[in-house]
């Protein structure tokens, strides 16, 4: 079985009288372990699809199945703890929390974490991932304090409080000179190949791309290429099967 | 577990921006602080107007004997002798709700010093506790008589201000011998000046003296209208020989009766004292129908009155007083209550004001917090506990403001105070329920928001 399993996913607006079909029929598959960009132009839907495979958004029609879980139909509340608990977010502008140290912001996530987790234990697990990306000496540090890489840095360790399977990493590179890009990437690339996490890299930059051991298409709604691990371009990095 | 992460965030969340936290929360300081201000003033004043009130003697209960009858004729209150010394030592010992009781022994008569005599309005044989009864224990000059003179007899006394005035000139009375009924009294003490009751008369034309001295020495049977000039009638040296006698020898007696002096010297032993009145006062003027009751049931069976059959005493209060009192003291509640809700509500609506522009300017923040699972539902609760934690301590910020302006007022205007425990109560309740009232709205908004659109905001 896949992580991530789409099969005829549909999704239409409705603005005022008009429908807008922004996704038109998309299947896919990703593995668990793989490293997988999704690219396209903007108002291709590639936004749309991000949405809908991050579980902040619910399908018009089709099926979505995430970790052998069936989710498109899932109500809202049920969707924040599918959220919570199996997928990380990392956000072109990071959006940390201002004013709030690079700990606190790490440990964030857990005030939603059901499983009830003691604070010390939260605090020790990011007080392991800010060293982990590299900023164990700055985790007192508030984000206007930071760099850009470092905070996109803070925000990686973020998305990994939880320890979910799969993160989202959504143009995560657009707010940063190449030299700190390249850093963030390997970073990605590092934490697919050692803990196996599987990471989904939206983006329009081929550059950025290039870093994915396989590339998903989108255009128009549709997938244009790499829906499936077989098909794709390149062998997955992390072996994907 | 929860309840105290959600604290938490919310605490980090008014951290995060302490200075709109304080000028947010100003309005409920200050609404707070102003009405914890107002109460501990105003009861303060209220208690003060209480104690003036009651100095009046509005806590104070007058007992009189009942009224005797025969064959459905009755002769009115205080005619037959029933109220006992013991009555009233029973009353301060057995009636829970009453604080103080005195009995009191009635004589008008004449008080003569040196060469002045002045006829006092009141003349009462009691016990030192009739001027706790009354509230009168600060005295101008001299101690008061103890229970000891009380016990032995004594002849000492206690004089108002009119009697200084009329005997002595505004000298000092003190350890000067004045004679009542011709029985002399050295003088103790004398009163502080209480000026005229609500009635008009003369509140410090009085002598106080133990009331055994009262009963034996100067009046022989209680309620007897005693004047000098009248009692020295019998003396057969002053009486006036005229023809208009028509039967001389009426007057003619075999035995020498015994002269006042010689009466007061050796008072004759009685089996049953009885006193005119006896008064006690009620521990709080909400105590006194419990005090009326609990001295009925005593005296009902002090007297022996079988059930059905009617009291052989009456028990006043001085209702007129006691109402005007409760119905100042509800009026202030009334308005520092008005007042209180007034400046509550706009420190509320302050609160709803910026809770609302916190949640616009952190739409981000919320779509973020929606996208690592936080729910619709956690939102609210986190708005919900910001709103409350800002207004408790705003709440909590007014309690010492109040209470610091209210203790400014003590010291430099000497207004009394009184810290209020039901204000502080009811201060931390409201500020909640301002806070959950008016972030609420706020609250909700922000937990409807869509994460997508939230995560896009600009």
């Amino acid at each position: 079985m896949q992580l991530i399993e789409l099969k005829d996913v549909y999704k239409t607006y409705h603005l005022g009288e008009m429908d807008v079909p922004v996704l038109k029929g998309v299947s896919l598959e990703v593995a668990r372990g793989e490293l997988v960009a999704l690219m396209g132009a903007s108002g291709s839907g590639k936004s749309t699809l991000m949405n809908i495979l991050g579980c902040l958004d619910r399908p018009t029609s089709g099926e979505y199945w995430l970790d052998d879980q069936l989710v498109s139909g899932l109500p809202r509340n049920e969707l924040a703890h599918i959220r919570n608990q199996k997928i990380g977010f990392v956000f072109q502008s990071f959006n940390l929390l201002p004013r709030t140290s690079a700990l606190e912001n790490v440990m964030m996530p857990m005030t939603y974490n059901a499983r009830g987790i003691s604070d010390r234990e939260s605090r020790r697990r990011a007080i392991a991932l800010l060293e982990r990306v590299g900023l164990g000496d700055r985790i007192h540090h508030h984000p206007s304090q930071l760099s850009g890489g470092q905070q996109q840095r803070v925000a990686i360790a973020r998305a990994l409080i939880n320890q979910p399977p799969l993160l989202f990493a959504d143009e995560p590179t657009g707010n940063l000179d190449s030299h700190t890009s390249e850093e963030v990437l390997k970073m990605f690339q590092r934490l697919n190949a050692e803990e196996g996490i599987t990471i989904i890299l939206v983006t329009h930059d081929a550059e950025v791309a290039e870093h994915a051991g396989r590339t998903i298409r989108i255009r128009d709604g549709l997938i244009e290429s790499g829906a499936f691990a077989h098909e794709g371009s390149m062998a997955g990095a992390g072996g994907a099967i | 577990m929860r309840s105290v992460r959600t604290f938490m965030t919310a605490f980090r969340a008014i951290r995060r921006n302490i200075m709109r936290a304080v000028l947010t929360t100003l309005g409920i300081v200050i609404g707070v602080g102003a009405v914890i201000a107002m109460m501990e003033i105003g009861k303060g004043s209220s208690t003060a107007i209480q104690q003036s009130v009651a100095s009046m003697g509005a806590n104070n209960l007058l007992i009189f004997p009942g009224t005797a009858s025969s064959a459905g004729v009755s002769f009115g209150s205080g005619s037959i002798m029933t109220l006992t010394p013991q009555d009233a030592e029973a009353i301060l010992r057995d009636c829970p709700a009453v604080g103080t009781a005195a009995p009191i022994v009635r004589v008008r008569t004449q008080v003569i010093y040196g060469g002045r005599n002045w006829v006092p309005q009141t003349i009462y044989g009691t016990t030192p506790m009739y001027l706790d009864v009354r509230d009168w224990n600060t005295l101008a000059e001299g101690e008061p008589f103890t229970d000891r003179d009380v016990r032995n007899g004594s002849k000492v006394c206690l004089i108002g201000q009119t009697l200084v005035r009329q005997l002595f000139d505004e000298q000092s009375p003190l350890d000067k011998e004045i004679r009542i009924n011709n029985v002399s009294f050295r003088v103790v003490g004398v009163l502080s000046r209480k000026g005229a009751n609500m009635m008009g008369s003369d509140q410090d034309d009085i002598i106080l003296a133990p009331w055994t001295a009262i009963k034996y020495r100067v009046s022989g049977s209680s309620a007897q209208s005693v004047n000098q000039s009248a009692a020295a009638k019998t003396d057969t040296s002053q009486q006036v020989n005229s023809l208009n006698n028509l039967y001389p020898s009426s007057g003619v007696q075999l035995y020498p009766a015994p002269s006042p002096t010689q009466a007061a010297d050796t008072p004759l032993p009685v089996r049953f004292t009885n006193v005119d009145q006896i008064v006690a006062a009620a521990r709080s003027t909400a105590q006194i129908p419990m005090a009326v009751e609990q001295i009925t049931d005593l005296l009902r069976e002090r007297h022996r009155i079988r059930a059905g059959q009617p009291d052989d005493f009456i028990i006043r209060d001085l209702t007129e007083l006691t109402s005007a009192l409760s119905g100042t003291s509800a009026l202030m509640t009334k308005l520092l209550l008005c007042v209180a809700l007034i400046s509550l509500v706009v420190g509320g609506v302050g609160i709803m004001n910026i809770m609302l522009v916190s949640v616009t300017e952190r739409t981000r923040e919320i779509g973020l917090r929606m996208a690592v699972g936080a729910r619709g539902s956690d939102i609210l609760r986190q708005f919900l506990t910001e709103a409350v934690v800002l207004c408790l301590a705003g709440g909590a910020l007014g309690i010492l403001l109040g209470w610091g302006s209210s203790r400014l007022v003590t010291m430099l205007l000497r207004w009394p105070t009184e810290s209020s425990p039901e204000a502080i109560l009811a201060a931390v309740a409201v500020s909640f329920f301002v806070g959950v009232v008016f972030g609420f709205y706020p609250a909700w908004k922000a937990s409807r928001l869509d994460p997508i659109e939230a995560l896009r905001y600009e």
